[in-house]
């Protein structure tokens, strides 16, 4: 049962200072499944993929990936495994003094003695993947939103990793583009064999893709299920969330003191 | 005796400000032996840095040589405006290259190269991170620091001589200008008084030396800055400001401490 699961997260806590983000998070990610992790915003879906990553260290509780759990790890050990893993940025992150060409490249020049040739052949592949072989001379200041996202999904896959975080993939994009995004995703974990993981706001396009949601509030899972579960949820979060209703266990109004009060109206009825 | 409340509140910001510094100078050192540490692939991969000299010494080349064209003929001006008063203008060229070779040249050279390149790798090294370029390189088990960082900082160590030396070359060239071609000193004196005046190791190599340190201390502010900035439009703005003001002080500083070591007794 173990082996099926690429990613397993245990008791997992993590705080800012005093402020706690996540407590005692458990979630168990199935090699080959597109998994999202929805919630608000500033909700700590971020942290979790930062956890997982291993660019900071878990409070409390661990993140097993491939059963080496990843807060233990030193430098190397954790470089190594984060050439397993790819991670798509909120904006690309490209790297604004390379073409695309080379963006989708670096990690092949980095990490391995591939010739140049084989390179070349690697780099078009994986562009044609992403629809954008004809880009592949262009400078990221001369892509759109959409292609700037497709071309970092390419250099991402690169190296055939075994696992792909996606920081919220859809924000900004046009209809289009964001239906592009989305089927790619679910396209290339099919046809690599990967597993991703969404970070997302945007219900009804990632429901289209996914194949198990985990709903984070308050650094808790409020909900978790299949799409068609939490389509018919009637948890009042989920549903909530689900349908964007303006009021419901997440409020409209920020905490604050009376109404009345704050405009001076309590005694001017009195 | 209880102090005034405004009394201490003031002390306590005095004390605030002054740990904070010390602290931000224990983070910068720690950078800075990390940077070293961390230079071994810029060394192997050498064409990273060649390719960051591009950026930061061939781009800088234009203000150097206009520059040092304009100290240079400046110098020669007021030298012989001065020195004609006592009937030695033949020994202008001596003025105009040991003020160059000594202080002129590196001092403004480190000015001009931390003004024109220290703030632009600040601000490209800042923009990168607020932009998750640095996160998503970390992400790739590449290091930034290795990568970005080290062939940066080494591409201004390695320009900053050179650059130094063609701002004293072409200050000596202005010099000659105006007070040769246009004033009318007389050419075989301008150039043998400067060529019997000028030693080799206390001039030029001393001037070298210098040259060698501001660069050293122009770019390990410029990648510290960029790397420490706070990852929104208002940080890089600041953190270019931070390393075109305190990069100055530094020079400055620098050429003081450097200059009492070198020359002192030095005729």
């Amino acid at each position: 049962m173990t082996s099926e699961n690429l990613i397993e997260i245990s008791g997992l806590n993590f705080s800012y200072d005093t402020r706690a983000i996540l407590k005692g998070i458990d979630m168990t990610m199935q090699r080959g499944k597109v998994i999202a992790i929805m919630g608000g915003s500033g909700s700590g879906k971020t942290t979790l993929l930062r956890l997982i990553g291993g660019t900071i260290q878990p409070t409390s509780g661990y993140v097993k990936f491939a059963g080496k759990v990843v807060h233990e790890l030193d430098r190397d050990a954790l470089f190594k495994l984060r050439r397993k893993m790819g991670m798509l940025f909120q904006f690309g992150a490209l790297f604004t003094d390379l073409s695309v060409f080379d963006n989708v490249a670096f990690q092949m020049r980095e990490h391995t003695n591939l010739p140049e040739s084989m390179i070349r052949d690697l780099v078009l592949m994986k562009l044609h993947a992403v629809g954008l072989r004809g880009a592949q001379h262009l400078m990221p200041n001369a892509l759109s939103g959409g292609m700037a996202r497709r071309v970092a999904l390419a250099r991402s896959i690169a190296l055939d990793p075994m696992l792909i975080m996606y920081d919220e993939p859809f924000t900004g994009l046009d209809p289009i583009s964001l239906s592009v995004i989305g089927n790619l995703i679910r396209r290339l974990t099919d046809a690599l064999g990967m597993t991703s993981i969404v970070v997302t706001h945007d219900v009804q396009e990632s429901l289209k893709i996914v194949d198990y949601v985990y709903f984070i509030a308050d650094g808790v899972i409020a909900a978790e299920g299949t799409p068609k579960e939490v389509r018919e949820s009637i948890a009042p979060f989920v549903h909530q969330f689900v349908h964007g209703e303006e009021d419901g266990p997440v409020p409209f109004h920020y905490p604050a003191q009376s109404y009345r009060k704050d405009l001076n109206l309590e005694n001017a009825l009195a | 005796m209880l102090l005034p409340r405004r009394i201490v509140s003031g002390i306590q910001h005095i004390g605030h400000r002054v740990i904070e510094s010390v602290w931000r100078l224990g983070i910068a050192s720690r950078f800075f032996i990390l940077v070293l540490l961390k230079s071994g692939t810029s060394l192997r991969r050498f064409n990273l840095v060649i390719r960051e000299l591009y950026f930061t010494g061939v781009l800088s080349l234009i203000i150097i040589v206009v520059s040092g064209l304009f100290v240079g003929m400046v110098l020669g001006l007021q030298g012989y405006e001065t020195l004609q008063k006592y009937g030695s203008e033949s020994a202008v060229g001596t003025l105009v290259a040991l003020s160059l070779v000594r202080e002129l040249g590196p001092v403004v050279a480190a000015l001009l190269f931390a003004s024109r390149a220290g703030s632009a790798i600040t601000a490209e090294i800042g923009l990168m991170k607020a932009t998750e370029q640095l996160a998503a390189m970390g992400m790739m088990a590449v290091d930034p620091i290795a990568r970005v960082v080290a062939p940066r900082f080494w591409s201004g160590v390695i320009s900053m001589p050179f650059l130094a030396a063609i701002f004293s070359v072409m200050g000596v060239f202005g010099g000659y200008l105006v007070t040769v071609v246009f004033i009318g000193v007389d050419e075989g004196s301008y150039w043998s008084q400067m060529q019997s005046a000028v030693d080799f190791r206390f001039d030029i190599m001393n001037g070298f030396i210098k040259s060698c340190f501001f660069g050293v201390a122009v770019t390990a502010i410029a990648v510290f800055e960029g790397y420490d900035a706070p990852p929104t439009a208002e940080g890089v703005s600041g953190a270019t400001t931070r390393t075109v003001v305190t990069s100055s002080l530094v020079i400055l500083g620098l050429d003081f401490i450097l200059t009492a070591f070198m020359f002192r007794g030095v005729s």
